[in-house]
């Protein structure tokens, strides 16, 4: 009897090789990967033209493909909520919540090997590699709290783990299993020349927008502003695009930085109210918050004139639409760079 | 097209990887075998990734279009694994 095992796929190395190790023992493997709407993805940075090198992949799919397994992409974005807003485990250096984000994400993955009748649950966690979710003592935590016990197994550093029931029955060598520990990433990378793997995405980074500092400022902002720790699908993918810039408390700019921000922010031109700039080349702006009285909608033109072509003319003209309306026809001085004050910028 | 299937659209605009090959794959969830989904995106990256889908999960893409800034892409249902 073939014995099926489902793989947390990441798109990184490691869960990419902990997959491969389990498939080179006969077991039937297919992957999971979870959408939170916190991906890091080479997608969302194609939208800058900074990042256009950087291949235009979802990286669990192509792991996925590397390894000819189904893969299975489950949005949690909603209930994914709760674990950002409420860790039981608190945030790592930003609002990242790394153990509750294991525990949950590993919950999910036992739900789903119940329902489809699989016999157990690989991910590709290394004792010691990050040093929040991922250290000797995190191990167990993330096995009995997210019910799966001895149902998961981590293949790379099995051997520093007390055994798990795929190895007790004997579905899995534990002798082919490894004993993988700390930040090196030197054992992966031999094992991936072993397999075949030359290209793999590069751990360097993370996976989650939550690890990094300006885009927790910025989520840090929106919760401030709004009263409450809440957050909607939009929200956190326009956290990703655009300089933002709140001179109240009560509304944001969001200004495109260059034409594929400017493309995707005229996505949402129905929604928000939106600004640009008609006589001089200049971005598109979206105001995120209350709608704009006469005297904020001259001076979100004249903060948005500042980053057109038109920054030094005596007058820029720029048309302001409310949500889905009408735009019609502002002429303002653009402000010089020392008239917005440092403090609006979110980072 | 074929007139005997099923032939639906999923409007995956202004959607960034990977929540249109999410659409994609609840269209095809719940269609039968050999109906077509018609996806429309704007993400670029959908070129890469719905082929890579439908080659992981056996899936037939029968056509990719590019219309100004919106990339049109038909697959039809090959199985029900």
């Amino acid at each position: 009897m073939t014995r099926k095992a489902a793989a947390l796929i990441s798109g990184g190395l490691d869960s990419l090789l902990a997959a491969k190790a389990i498939q080179q023992q006969g077991i039937h493997v297919e992957g999971i990967n979870f959408f939170t709407g916190f991906c890091v993805e080479g997608h969302t940075h194609a939208i800058r033209k900074k990042d256009k090198a950087k291949p235009k992949r979802n990286n669990a799919l192509w792991v996925a493909e590397q390894l000819g397994i189904k893969l299975h992409i489950i949005d949690i974005v909603e209930e994914y909520k709760d674990v950002v807003i409420n860790p039981k485990h608190g945030y790592g250096a930003n609002l990242n919540p790394c153990l509750d984000c294991k525990i949950f994400m590993v919950q999910k993955a036992h739900e789903w090997i119940q329902k489809k009748g699989f016999d157990f649950l690989i991910t590709g966690e290394v004792i010691g590699q990050r040093p929040m979710s991922q250290r000797k003592e995190t191990m167990p935590i993330i096995s009995n709290e997210s019910g799966a016990d001895d149902l998961l197994l981590r293949p790379l550093c099995a051997k520093n783990l007390p055994e798990t029931k795929a190895e007790l029955e004997g579905w899995v060598s534990r002798d082919e299993l490894f004993g993988f520990s700390g930040r090196s990433r030197k054992p992966q990378m031999a094992l991936a020349k072993q397999y075949g793997f030359e290209d793999y995405a590069q751990p360097a980074g993370g996976c989650c927008f939550l690890t990094d500092e300006n885009y927790s400022v910025k989520l840090q902002d929106l919760w401030a502003n709004r009263g409450e720790k809440k957050y909607d699908l939009d929200d956190i993918m326009l956290l990703k695009v655009g300089r933002h810039i709140r001179p109240e408390k009560s509304y944001k700019i969001i200004i495109a930085r260059e034409e594929g921000e400017t493309r995707f922010l005229s996505g949402y031109k129905k929604q928000f109210q939106s600004i640009k700039t008609i006589n001089y080349a200049g971005p598109l702006a979206l105001i995120e918050g209350a709608e704009l009285n006469e005297e904020q909608i001259k001076l979100a033109c004249a903060i948005i004139a500042r980053f057109s072509k038109g920054k030094n003319a005596d007058s820029v003209e720029l048309t302001y639409s409310s949500a889905g309306g009408d735009p019609r026809t502002i002429h303002v001085k653009a402000l010089a760079a020392h008239e917005v004050p440092e403090d609006w910028y979110l980072v | 097209m074929p007139e005997d299937n099923q032939y639906i659209e999923v409007d995956a605009r202004r959607l960034l990887c990977p929540m249109p090959v999410i659409r994609l794959q609840d269209a095809i969830n719940e269609v039968a075998i050999g109906d077509l989904v018609k996806i429309t995106c704007t993400d670029p990256g959908v070129k890469n990734d719905i082929p890579a889908w439908c080659n992981i999960n056996k899936h037939m893409l029968l056509s990719m279009q590019d219309q100004e800034y919106e990339i049109i892409i038909t697959v039809r249902k090959e199985n029900d694994d």
